[in-house]
Protein backbone atom coordinates (compact mmCIF):
# COMPACT_ATOMS: atom_id res chain seq x y z
CA UNK A 1 0.00 0.00 0.00
CA UNK A 2 0.99 3.59 -0.85
CA UNK A 3 0.79 5.99 1.88
CA UNK A 4 2.12 9.43 3.13
CA UNK A 5 3.81 11.22 0.58
CA UNK A 6 3.73 7.71 -1.98
CA UNK A 7 -0.31 8.39 -1.51
CA UNK A 8 -2.03 8.15 -4.71
CA UNK A 9 -2.19 11.68 -6.62
CA UNK A 10 0.64 12.90 -5.65
CA UNK A 11 3.74 13.41 -7.35
CA UNK A 12 5.27 10.46 -7.83
CA UNK A 13 8.63 10.29 -6.17
CA UNK A 14 10.40 7.29 -4.47
CA UNK A 15 12.43 9.16 -2.04
CA UNK A 16 10.98 9.64 1.26
CA UNK A 17 12.78 12.87 1.57
CA UNK A 18 14.65 14.65 -0.80
CA UNK A 19 16.70 16.43 2.02
CA UNK A 20 20.43 16.46 2.14
CA UNK A 21 21.36 18.73 5.00
CA UNK A 22 22.20 16.72 8.11
CA UNK A 23 18.56 17.01 9.42
CA UNK A 24 19.06 13.91 11.35
CA UNK A 25 21.21 16.02 13.96
CA UNK A 26 18.68 17.56 16.02
CA UNK A 27 16.86 14.47 16.99
CA UNK A 28 19.89 12.29 17.46
CA UNK A 29 21.40 15.14 19.68
CA UNK A 30 18.25 15.25 21.58
CA UNK A 31 17.84 11.79 21.98
CA UNK A 32 21.09 11.23 22.88
CA UNK A 33 21.49 13.97 25.62
CA UNK A 34 17.51 13.20 27.09
CA UNK A 35 18.62 9.78 27.27
CA UNK A 36 21.90 10.36 29.35
CA UNK A 37 20.16 12.87 31.60
CA UNK A 38 17.12 10.07 32.61
CA UNK A 39 19.55 7.35 32.66
CA UNK A 40 21.25 9.93 35.46
CA UNK A 41 18.13 11.72 36.99
CA UNK A 42 17.04 7.53 37.20
CA UNK A 43 19.95 6.43 39.42
CA UNK A 44 20.21 9.59 41.18
CA UNK A 45 16.50 9.28 42.05
CA UNK A 46 16.13 5.92 43.53
CA UNK A 47 19.44 5.95 44.92
CA UNK A 48 17.89 7.43 48.54
CA UNK A 49 21.82 8.39 49.42
CA UNK A 50 24.63 11.53 48.93
CA UNK A 51 21.92 13.71 48.40
CA UNK A 52 22.73 16.87 51.30
CA UNK A 53 26.09 18.26 52.13
CA UNK A 54 25.31 21.09 54.32
CA UNK A 55 24.32 23.52 53.68
CA UNK A 56 23.56 22.09 50.03
CA UNK A 57 20.62 20.01 49.57
CA UNK A 58 20.35 18.56 45.96
CA UNK A 59 17.34 19.90 44.04
CA UNK A 60 15.89 16.49 43.01
CA UNK A 61 16.05 16.20 46.98
CA UNK A 62 13.76 19.31 47.04
CA UNK A 63 11.81 19.51 49.60
CA UNK A 64 13.09 16.29 51.37
CA UNK A 65 9.73 15.00 52.82
CA UNK A 66 10.47 11.80 53.30
CA UNK A 67 12.79 10.11 56.54
CA UNK A 68 15.71 12.74 54.97
CA UNK A 69 19.15 12.84 56.58
CA UNK A 70 19.66 15.09 59.16
CA UNK A 71 19.45 18.83 58.41
CA UNK A 72 18.22 18.35 54.90
CA UNK A 73 14.21 18.41 55.83
CA UNK A 74 13.46 22.08 55.67
CA UNK A 75 9.79 21.12 55.40
CA UNK A 76 9.31 18.52 58.28
CA UNK A 77 8.96 14.76 57.30
CA UNK A 78 4.96 14.32 56.12
CA UNK A 79 5.91 11.20 54.33
CA UNK A 80 8.68 9.67 57.00
CA UNK A 81 7.05 6.56 57.00
CA UNK A 82 7.83 6.14 52.73
CA UNK A 83 10.18 3.16 52.06
CA UNK A 84 11.38 4.39 48.95
CA UNK A 85 14.12 7.24 48.35
CA UNK A 86 12.91 10.67 48.95
CA UNK A 87 13.22 12.15 45.63
CA UNK A 88 10.22 9.83 44.55
CA UNK A 89 7.25 11.74 46.88
CA UNK A 90 7.78 14.90 44.66
CA UNK A 91 10.19 14.45 40.98
CA UNK A 92 6.44 13.48 39.74
CA UNK A 93 5.81 17.16 39.50
CA UNK A 94 8.96 18.22 37.94
CA UNK A 95 8.80 15.05 35.62
CA UNK A 96 5.14 15.49 34.97
CA UNK A 97 5.75 19.60 34.00
CA UNK A 98 8.46 18.87 31.66
CA UNK A 99 6.92 15.89 29.89
CA UNK A 100 3.96 18.14 29.28
CA UNK A 101 5.86 20.86 28.37
CA UNK A 102 4.90 22.59 24.78
CA UNK A 103 8.93 22.52 23.86
CA UNK A 104 9.62 18.95 25.18
CA UNK A 105 7.13 17.81 23.34
CA UNK A 106 7.98 18.87 20.45
CA UNK A 107 11.71 17.51 20.96
CA UNK A 108 10.20 14.33 22.06
CA UNK A 109 7.66 13.69 19.40
CA UNK A 110 10.48 14.35 17.18
CA UNK A 111 13.38 12.73 18.51
CA UNK A 112 12.20 9.84 20.57
CA UNK A 113 8.78 8.84 18.21
CA UNK A 114 10.17 10.07 15.07
CA UNK A 115 6.57 11.93 14.10
CA UNK A 116 8.14 13.70 12.41
CA UNK A 117 11.84 13.16 12.53
CA UNK A 118 12.56 16.69 10.56
CA UNK A 119 10.25 19.27 8.58
CA UNK A 120 9.77 17.27 5.15
CA UNK A 121 10.98 13.59 5.94
CA UNK A 122 8.25 11.05 6.31
CA UNK A 123 7.09 9.90 9.72
CA UNK A 124 6.95 5.75 9.98
CA UNK A 125 3.92 5.54 11.33
CA UNK A 126 0.86 4.36 9.16
CA UNK A 127 -1.60 5.95 11.74
CA UNK A 128 -1.53 9.25 13.29
CA UNK A 129 -4.07 10.93 15.82
CA UNK A 130 -2.04 13.23 17.31
CA UNK A 131 -3.04 14.68 21.07
CA UNK A 132 -6.27 14.43 20.13
CA UNK A 133 -6.82 10.84 21.78
CA UNK A 134 -5.71 9.18 25.56
CA UNK A 135 -2.94 9.20 26.23
CA UNK A 136 -1.56 12.24 24.91
CA UNK A 137 -4.77 14.71 25.11
CA UNK A 138 -3.59 14.47 29.06
CA UNK A 139 -0.57 16.96 27.70
CA UNK A 140 -3.57 19.42 27.87
CA UNK A 141 -3.54 19.40 31.79
CA UNK A 142 -0.46 20.94 31.48
CA UNK A 143 -1.05 24.35 33.03
CA UNK A 144 -1.83 22.42 36.45
CA UNK A 145 1.87 20.80 36.64
CA UNK A 146 3.09 24.54 35.33
CA UNK A 147 0.96 26.03 38.78
CA UNK A 148 2.75 23.10 40.78
CA UNK A 149 6.13 24.16 39.15
CA UNK A 150 5.96 27.22 40.58
CA UNK A 151 5.92 26.09 44.10
CA UNK A 152 8.59 23.51 43.13
CA UNK A 153 10.72 27.14 41.75
CA UNK A 154 9.81 28.62 45.55
CA UNK A 155 11.12 25.71 46.84
CA UNK A 156 14.24 25.66 45.00
CA UNK A 157 14.73 29.68 45.84
CA UNK A 158 14.57 28.79 49.30
CA UNK A 159 17.30 26.24 49.25
CA UNK A 160 19.63 28.44 47.39
CA UNK A 161 19.16 31.39 49.84
CA UNK A 162 19.73 28.63 52.62
CA UNK A 163 22.90 27.89 50.88
CA UNK A 164 24.36 31.69 52.20
CA UNK A 165 24.57 29.88 55.57
CA UNK A 166 27.54 27.45 56.48
CA UNK A 167 27.76 23.80 57.71
CA UNK A 168 26.86 24.98 60.96
CA UNK A 169 23.92 27.53 60.29
CA UNK A 170 25.46 30.88 60.46
CA UNK A 171 24.82 33.20 57.95
CA UNK A 172 27.10 34.88 55.89
CA UNK A 173 29.11 31.91 54.06
CA UNK A 174 29.17 31.73 50.10
CA UNK A 175 31.08 28.55 49.00
CA UNK A 176 30.76 27.02 45.09
CA UNK A 177 27.89 25.15 45.86
CA UNK A 178 25.89 28.47 46.98
CA UNK A 179 26.54 29.75 43.46
CA UNK A 180 25.69 26.57 41.63
CA UNK A 181 22.28 26.57 42.97
CA UNK A 182 21.92 30.02 42.47
CA UNK A 183 22.37 29.47 38.80
CA UNK A 184 20.25 26.80 38.81
CA UNK A 185 17.16 28.41 40.44
CA UNK A 186 17.71 31.30 37.81
CA UNK A 187 17.97 29.09 34.99
CA UNK A 188 14.55 27.19 36.58
CA UNK A 189 12.56 30.36 37.21
CA UNK A 190 13.26 31.60 33.39
CA UNK A 191 12.32 27.79 32.32
CA UNK A 192 9.34 27.99 34.50
CA UNK A 193 8.15 31.83 33.82
CA UNK A 194 8.44 31.41 29.94
CA UNK A 195 5.92 28.19 30.45
CA UNK A 196 3.08 28.80 27.07
CA UNK A 197 0.64 28.21 30.20
CA UNK A 198 2.15 31.18 32.25
CA UNK A 199 1.95 33.35 29.43
CA UNK A 200 -1.84 32.21 28.19
CA UNK A 201 -2.45 32.60 32.10
CA UNK A 202 -0.82 36.19 32.84
CA UNK A 203 -2.46 37.47 30.04
CA UNK A 204 -2.71 35.47 26.85
CA UNK A 205 -6.18 34.43 27.28
CA UNK A 206 -7.54 37.69 27.45
CA UNK A 207 -9.03 39.53 24.46
CA UNK A 208 -8.84 42.79 25.47
CA UNK A 209 -5.67 44.06 26.58
CA UNK A 210 -6.46 47.36 26.70
CA UNK A 211 -8.69 46.69 29.42
CA UNK A 212 -6.04 44.89 31.91
CA UNK A 213 -2.75 47.57 31.32
CA UNK A 214 -1.11 45.01 33.89
CA UNK A 215 -1.72 41.89 32.75
CA UNK A 216 -0.62 43.12 29.37
CA UNK A 217 2.40 44.41 30.82
CA UNK A 218 3.12 40.66 32.35
CA UNK A 219 2.27 39.00 29.14
CA UNK A 220 4.82 41.41 27.13
CA UNK A 221 7.62 40.11 30.22
CA UNK A 222 6.59 36.48 29.50
CA UNK A 223 6.32 36.39 25.99
CA UNK A 224 10.22 37.64 26.02
CA UNK A 225 10.90 34.57 28.38
CA UNK A 226 8.56 32.40 26.18
CA UNK A 227 10.76 33.00 23.06
CA UNK A 228 13.37 31.48 24.61
CA UNK A 229 11.91 28.39 26.32
CA UNK A 230 14.07 25.85 24.49
CA UNK A 231 17.05 27.17 25.62
CA UNK A 232 16.05 27.76 28.85
CA UNK A 233 14.70 24.33 28.83
CA UNK A 234 17.69 22.92 28.33
CA UNK A 235 19.98 24.67 30.32
CA UNK A 236 17.96 24.14 33.23
CA UNK A 237 17.97 20.82 32.80
CA UNK A 238 22.35 20.43 32.71
CA UNK A 239 21.42 22.75 35.35
CA UNK A 240 19.81 20.25 37.73
CA UNK A 241 21.71 17.41 36.39
CA UNK A 242 25.22 19.71 37.82
CA UNK A 243 23.82 20.86 41.02
CA UNK A 244 22.56 17.68 41.58
CA UNK A 245 25.88 16.05 40.72
CA UNK A 246 27.84 18.52 42.75
CA UNK A 247 25.74 17.81 45.79
CA UNK A 248 27.06 14.23 45.62
CA UNK A 249 30.35 14.74 44.84
CA UNK A 250 30.72 16.71 47.92
CA UNK A 251 28.49 14.42 49.81
CA UNK A 252 30.27 11.53 48.51
CA UNK A 253 33.83 13.51 49.39
CA UNK A 254 35.62 13.98 46.37
CA UNK A 255 36.58 17.18 47.10
CA UNK A 256 35.53 20.00 49.61
CA UNK A 257 33.57 22.96 48.82
CA UNK A 258 35.55 25.90 47.70
CA UNK A 259 34.67 28.94 49.81
CA UNK A 260 34.48 32.71 48.55
CA UNK A 261 33.53 33.69 51.74
CA UNK B 1 30.05 35.45 -12.67
CA UNK B 2 27.95 32.73 -14.46
CA UNK B 3 27.81 29.52 -14.33
CA UNK B 4 26.14 26.22 -15.46
CA UNK B 5 23.54 25.12 -12.63
CA UNK B 6 22.67 21.40 -12.29
CA UNK B 7 19.66 21.17 -12.05
CA UNK B 8 16.68 18.27 -11.09
CA UNK B 9 13.15 19.05 -11.61
CA UNK B 10 10.45 16.76 -11.33
CA UNK B 11 8.58 16.14 -14.83
CA UNK B 12 4.98 14.39 -14.90
CA UNK B 13 1.58 14.26 -14.04
CA UNK B 14 -1.28 12.34 -12.07
CA UNK B 15 -0.18 9.04 -14.17
CA UNK B 16 3.33 9.03 -12.99
CA UNK B 17 6.35 11.12 -13.35
CA UNK B 18 10.27 11.51 -12.50
CA UNK B 19 13.64 13.70 -12.02
CA UNK B 20 14.93 14.97 -15.10
CA UNK B 21 18.35 15.91 -14.98
CA UNK B 22 19.26 19.71 -16.46
CA UNK B 23 21.91 21.86 -16.86
CA UNK B 24 20.81 25.63 -16.97
CA UNK B 25 23.38 28.79 -17.22
CA UNK B 26 22.48 31.00 -14.41
CA UNK B 27 23.71 34.96 -13.40
CA UNK B 28 24.83 35.99 -10.07
CA UNK B 29 22.25 37.19 -7.91
CA UNK B 30 19.51 35.20 -9.13
CA UNK B 31 16.91 32.54 -7.42
CA UNK B 32 15.57 29.86 -8.48
CA UNK B 33 12.94 30.52 -10.04
CA UNK B 34 14.60 32.24 -12.13
CA UNK B 35 16.67 28.91 -13.42
CA UNK B 36 13.28 27.13 -14.36
CA UNK B 37 12.39 29.95 -15.91
CA UNK B 38 15.53 29.83 -18.32
CA UNK B 39 14.97 26.51 -18.38
CA UNK B 40 11.01 26.77 -19.65
CA UNK B 41 12.59 29.26 -21.63
CA UNK B 42 15.64 27.23 -23.21
CA UNK B 43 15.27 23.64 -23.08
CA UNK B 44 11.79 22.83 -22.03
CA UNK B 45 9.43 25.19 -23.40
CA UNK B 46 5.94 22.57 -22.11
CA UNK B 47 7.36 22.87 -18.16
CA UNK B 48 4.43 23.99 -15.79
CA UNK B 49 5.33 26.03 -12.89
CA UNK B 50 3.02 28.58 -11.51
CA UNK B 51 3.86 32.08 -10.21
CA UNK B 52 3.00 35.58 -10.32
CA UNK B 53 4.86 38.43 -8.35
CA UNK B 54 8.83 36.85 -8.29
CA UNK B 55 8.44 38.95 -4.82
CA UNK B 56 7.67 36.74 -1.91
CA UNK B 57 4.05 37.59 -1.95
CA UNK B 58 1.81 36.44 -4.37
CA UNK B 59 2.47 32.64 -2.67
CA UNK B 60 2.33 30.89 -6.11
CA UNK B 61 5.53 29.30 -6.41
CA UNK B 62 5.54 26.83 -3.28
CA UNK B 63 7.89 23.87 -4.23
CA UNK B 64 10.01 21.75 -2.51
CA UNK B 65 13.90 22.62 -3.21
CA UNK B 66 16.38 19.63 -2.10
CA UNK B 67 13.40 18.33 -0.11
CA UNK B 68 12.68 21.72 1.91
CA UNK B 69 9.55 22.93 1.06
CA UNK B 70 10.07 27.19 0.02
CA UNK B 71 9.42 29.94 -2.21
CA UNK B 72 11.34 29.65 -5.55
CA UNK B 73 11.13 33.35 -5.92
CA UNK B 74 13.05 33.68 -2.88
CA UNK B 75 15.36 31.01 -2.29
CA UNK B 76 18.61 32.54 -3.68
CA UNK B 77 21.47 30.45 -5.78
CA UNK B 78 23.88 31.63 -3.74
CA UNK B 79 22.36 29.45 -0.90
CA UNK B 80 23.90 26.64 -2.56
CA UNK B 81 27.48 25.47 -3.75
CA UNK B 82 28.35 26.23 -7.16
CA UNK B 83 28.73 22.89 -7.59
CA UNK B 84 25.61 21.82 -6.32
CA UNK B 85 22.99 19.78 -7.85
CA UNK B 86 19.73 21.50 -6.87
CA UNK B 87 16.33 19.14 -7.08
CA UNK B 88 13.23 20.96 -7.42
CA UNK B 89 9.80 19.08 -7.11
CA UNK B 90 6.14 19.99 -6.34
CA UNK B 91 4.66 20.62 -3.24
CA UNK B 92 4.12 17.11 -1.82
CA UNK B 93 1.05 17.30 0.12
CA UNK B 94 -1.39 17.80 -2.52
CA UNK B 95 -2.25 16.09 -5.61
CA UNK B 96 0.11 17.24 -8.90
CA UNK B 97 -1.60 18.57 -11.91
CA UNK B 98 1.77 18.68 -14.23
CA UNK B 99 5.45 19.12 -13.61
CA UNK B 100 5.65 21.78 -10.57
CA UNK B 101 2.16 22.51 -10.13
CA UNK B 102 -0.69 21.12 -7.41
CA UNK B 103 -4.01 21.16 -6.99
CA UNK B 104 -4.01 23.56 -3.44
CA UNK B 105 -8.06 23.38 -3.30
CA UNK B 106 -7.46 21.18 -0.18
CA UNK B 107 -6.88 24.67 1.57
CA UNK B 108 -9.81 26.69 -0.05
CA UNK B 109 -12.17 23.98 0.75
CA UNK B 110 -10.91 24.28 4.49
CA UNK B 111 -11.08 28.08 4.86
CA UNK B 112 -14.99 27.72 3.35
CA UNK B 113 -15.40 25.60 7.11
CA UNK B 114 -14.31 29.10 9.64
CA UNK B 115 -16.92 30.72 9.93
CA UNK B 116 -17.13 34.04 9.41
CA UNK B 117 -16.30 37.16 12.22
CA UNK B 118 -19.89 38.15 13.72
CA UNK B 119 -19.07 41.82 15.45
CA UNK B 120 -21.10 43.23 18.02
CA UNK B 121 -23.38 45.83 16.93
CA UNK B 122 -21.99 49.57 16.22
CA UNK B 123 -21.19 52.14 19.18
CA UNK B 124 -24.72 54.68 18.80
CA UNK B 125 -22.32 57.23 16.62
CA UNK B 126 -22.39 54.30 13.91
CA UNK B 127 -18.40 53.37 14.78
CA UNK B 128 -16.95 50.56 15.83
CA UNK B 129 -14.32 51.11 18.11
CA UNK B 130 -10.93 48.84 18.97
CA UNK B 131 -7.74 50.00 20.87
CA UNK B 132 -4.55 49.13 19.08
CA UNK B 133 -3.26 46.97 21.63
CA UNK B 134 -6.09 44.51 21.29
CA UNK B 135 -5.50 44.44 16.97
CA UNK B 136 -1.78 43.87 17.75
CA UNK B 137 -1.72 40.56 18.43
CA UNK B 138 -3.70 39.42 15.24
CA UNK B 139 -1.63 41.88 12.58
CA UNK B 140 0.98 39.32 12.73
CA UNK B 141 -1.27 36.31 10.93
CA UNK B 142 -2.39 38.34 8.45
CA UNK B 143 0.69 38.93 7.22
CA UNK B 144 0.45 35.69 5.64
CA UNK B 145 0.58 35.29 1.86
CA UNK B 146 -1.33 31.71 1.64
CA UNK B 147 1.74 30.07 0.10
CA UNK B 148 0.29 26.88 1.99
CA UNK B 149 3.93 25.57 2.66
CA UNK B 150 2.88 24.95 6.17
CA UNK B 151 0.08 23.31 4.84
CA UNK B 152 2.36 21.20 2.79
CA UNK B 153 5.23 20.48 5.17
CA UNK B 154 2.46 19.93 7.98
CA UNK B 155 3.15 15.75 9.03
CA UNK B 156 -0.18 15.53 10.04
CA UNK B 157 -1.96 15.37 6.52
CA UNK B 158 1.66 15.09 4.85
CA UNK B 159 2.18 11.75 5.75
CA UNK B 160 -1.28 11.01 6.39
CA UNK B 161 -3.23 11.34 3.43
CA UNK B 162 -6.37 9.78 5.56
CA UNK B 163 -6.26 12.48 8.16
CA UNK B 164 -7.36 15.61 5.51
CA UNK B 165 -10.87 15.14 6.45
CA UNK B 166 -10.31 15.67 9.98
CA UNK B 167 -7.76 18.54 9.82
CA UNK B 168 -7.81 21.97 8.88
CA UNK B 169 -3.54 22.37 9.10
CA UNK B 170 -1.94 25.92 10.59
CA UNK B 171 -2.67 27.95 7.91
CA UNK B 172 -6.15 27.89 9.59
CA UNK B 173 -5.14 27.49 12.76
CA UNK B 174 -4.02 31.15 12.44
CA UNK B 175 -7.18 31.97 11.30
CA UNK B 176 -8.79 30.57 14.15
CA UNK B 177 -6.53 32.30 16.85
CA UNK B 178 -7.01 35.33 14.97
CA UNK B 179 -10.85 35.39 15.24
CA UNK B 180 -10.45 34.05 19.36
CA UNK B 181 -8.24 37.16 19.84
CA UNK B 182 -10.26 39.50 17.80
CA UNK B 183 -12.02 42.18 20.39
CA UNK B 184 -15.33 43.01 18.90
CA UNK B 185 -16.14 39.16 17.30
CA UNK B 186 -18.93 37.57 19.47
CA UNK B 187 -17.99 33.73 17.79
CA UNK B 188 -16.64 31.24 20.11
CA UNK B 189 -15.26 28.86 17.94
CA UNK B 190 -12.91 26.80 20.61
CA UNK B 191 -14.59 23.71 20.13
CA UNK B 192 -15.27 24.14 16.49
CA UNK B 193 -11.30 23.98 16.38
CA UNK B 194 -10.81 20.95 18.06
CA UNK B 195 -13.41 19.35 17.02
CA UNK B 196 -14.19 20.12 13.21
CA UNK B 197 -10.63 21.83 12.53
CA UNK B 198 -8.44 19.00 14.43
CA UNK B 199 -6.16 21.05 16.50
CA UNK B 200 -5.50 18.08 19.23
CA UNK B 201 -4.26 16.06 16.30
CA UNK B 202 -1.14 19.35 16.23
CA UNK B 203 1.55 17.64 17.84
CA UNK B 204 3.36 21.24 18.06
CA UNK B 205 6.49 20.09 16.35
CA UNK B 206 6.90 23.59 14.98
CA UNK B 207 7.68 22.50 11.10
CA UNK B 208 4.96 25.43 9.73
CA UNK B 209 6.56 27.86 11.56
CA UNK B 210 10.34 26.42 10.32
CA UNK B 211 9.13 27.13 6.33
CA UNK B 212 6.78 29.99 6.94
CA UNK B 213 8.27 32.92 4.71
CA UNK B 214 6.37 35.28 6.55
CA UNK B 215 8.49 34.73 9.52
CA UNK B 216 5.00 33.96 11.15
CA UNK B 217 5.39 32.47 14.66
CA UNK B 218 2.74 30.10 14.07
CA UNK B 219 3.14 27.56 16.89
CA UNK B 220 4.05 29.82 19.64
CA UNK B 221 1.91 32.71 18.67
CA UNK B 222 -1.44 31.05 17.13
CA UNK B 223 -1.18 27.28 17.85
CA UNK B 224 -0.20 27.11 21.33
CA UNK B 225 -2.40 29.77 22.14
CA UNK B 226 -5.67 28.35 20.91
CA UNK B 227 -4.80 25.01 22.50
CA UNK B 228 -4.79 26.64 25.44
CA UNK B 229 -7.98 28.32 25.08
CA UNK B 230 -9.59 25.17 24.03
CA UNK B 231 -7.73 23.95 27.31
CA UNK B 232 -10.15 26.61 28.86
CA UNK B 233 -13.50 26.19 27.42
CA UNK B 234 -12.67 21.50 27.33
CA UNK B 235 -9.85 20.50 29.71
CA UNK B 236 -9.94 22.82 33.14
CA UNK B 237 -13.22 22.52 34.86
CA UNK B 238 -11.74 25.32 36.95
CA UNK B 239 -11.68 27.67 34.30
CA UNK B 240 -14.87 26.93 32.58
CA UNK B 241 -16.78 27.12 36.20
CA UNK B 242 -15.75 30.60 36.17
CA UNK B 243 -16.38 31.69 32.74
CA UNK B 244 -19.96 29.84 33.64
CA UNK B 245 -20.63 31.76 36.96
CA UNK B 246 -19.46 35.54 36.16
CA UNK B 247 -20.69 34.81 32.44
CA UNK B 248 -17.53 36.58 31.35
CA UNK B 249 -16.98 35.26 28.18
CA UNK B 250 -20.50 36.38 26.07
CA UNK B 251 -19.64 34.99 22.88
CA UNK B 252 -22.28 32.44 21.45
CA UNK B 253 -20.39 28.89 20.38
CA UNK B 254 -20.63 28.20 16.72
S1 LIG C 1 3.21 22.46 14.61
FE1 LIG C 1 1.28 21.38 14.30
S2 LIG C 1 0.31 22.41 12.57
FE2 LIG C 1 2.48 23.02 12.59
S3 LIG C 1 3.46 21.55 11.21
FE3 LIG C 1 3.64 20.72 13.27
S4 LIG C 1 1.87 19.37 13.56
FE4 LIG C 1 1.45 20.67 11.77
S1 LIG D 1 1.19 30.89 7.39
FE1 LIG D 1 3.13 31.22 6.36
S2 LIG D 1 3.58 29.24 5.42
FE2 LIG D 1 1.43 29.20 5.96
S3 LIG D 1 0.34 29.87 4.14
FE3 LIG D 1 0.68 31.69 5.40
S4 LIG D 1 2.59 32.57 4.67
FE4 LIG D 1 2.49 30.46 3.87
S1 LIG E 1 7.00 24.54 30.63
FE1 LIG E 1 7.35 24.48 28.51
S2 LIG E 1 5.43 25.17 27.85
FE2 LIG E 1 5.05 25.07 29.92
S1 LIG F 1 6.17 34.27 -7.31
FE1 LIG F 1 4.92 35.26 -5.84
S2 LIG F 1 5.67 34.36 -4.02
FE2 LIG F 1 7.04 33.56 -5.49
Amino acid sequence: MSYGVRSPGRAQIEQKTLRQDRWWLYPAVTFTVFMAFIVYATWRAFAGHDYYSAPYLSPFYSPCLGSCVKGSSDFGQPFGWWPLSAALIVLIFPLGFRMSCYYYRKAYYRSFWLSPPACGVAEPHTKYTGESRFPLILNNIHRYFFYAAVLVAVVLSYDAVLAFRDATGHWGHMGLGTLVLVVNVVLIWAYTLGCHSCRHAVGGRLRHFSKHPLRYKAWTLVSKLNANHARYAWLSLFSVALADLYVYLLAIGAFSDPRFF
Amino acid sequence: MGYDLRLRVWRGDRSGGQLGDYSVPVEEGEVVLDAIHRLQATQAGDLAVRWNCKAGKCGSCSAEINGRPRLMCMTRLSDFEESETITVTPVRTFPVIRDLVTDVSFNYEKAKQVPAVKLTPRDPDGKRRMMQVDVERGQEFRKCIECFLCQNVCHVVRDHEENKEAFAGPRHFLRYAELDMHPLDTHDRRKLAQDVAGLGMCNITKCCTEVCPEGIHITDNAIIPMKERVVDRKFDPVTWLGSKIGRRDPRDEV
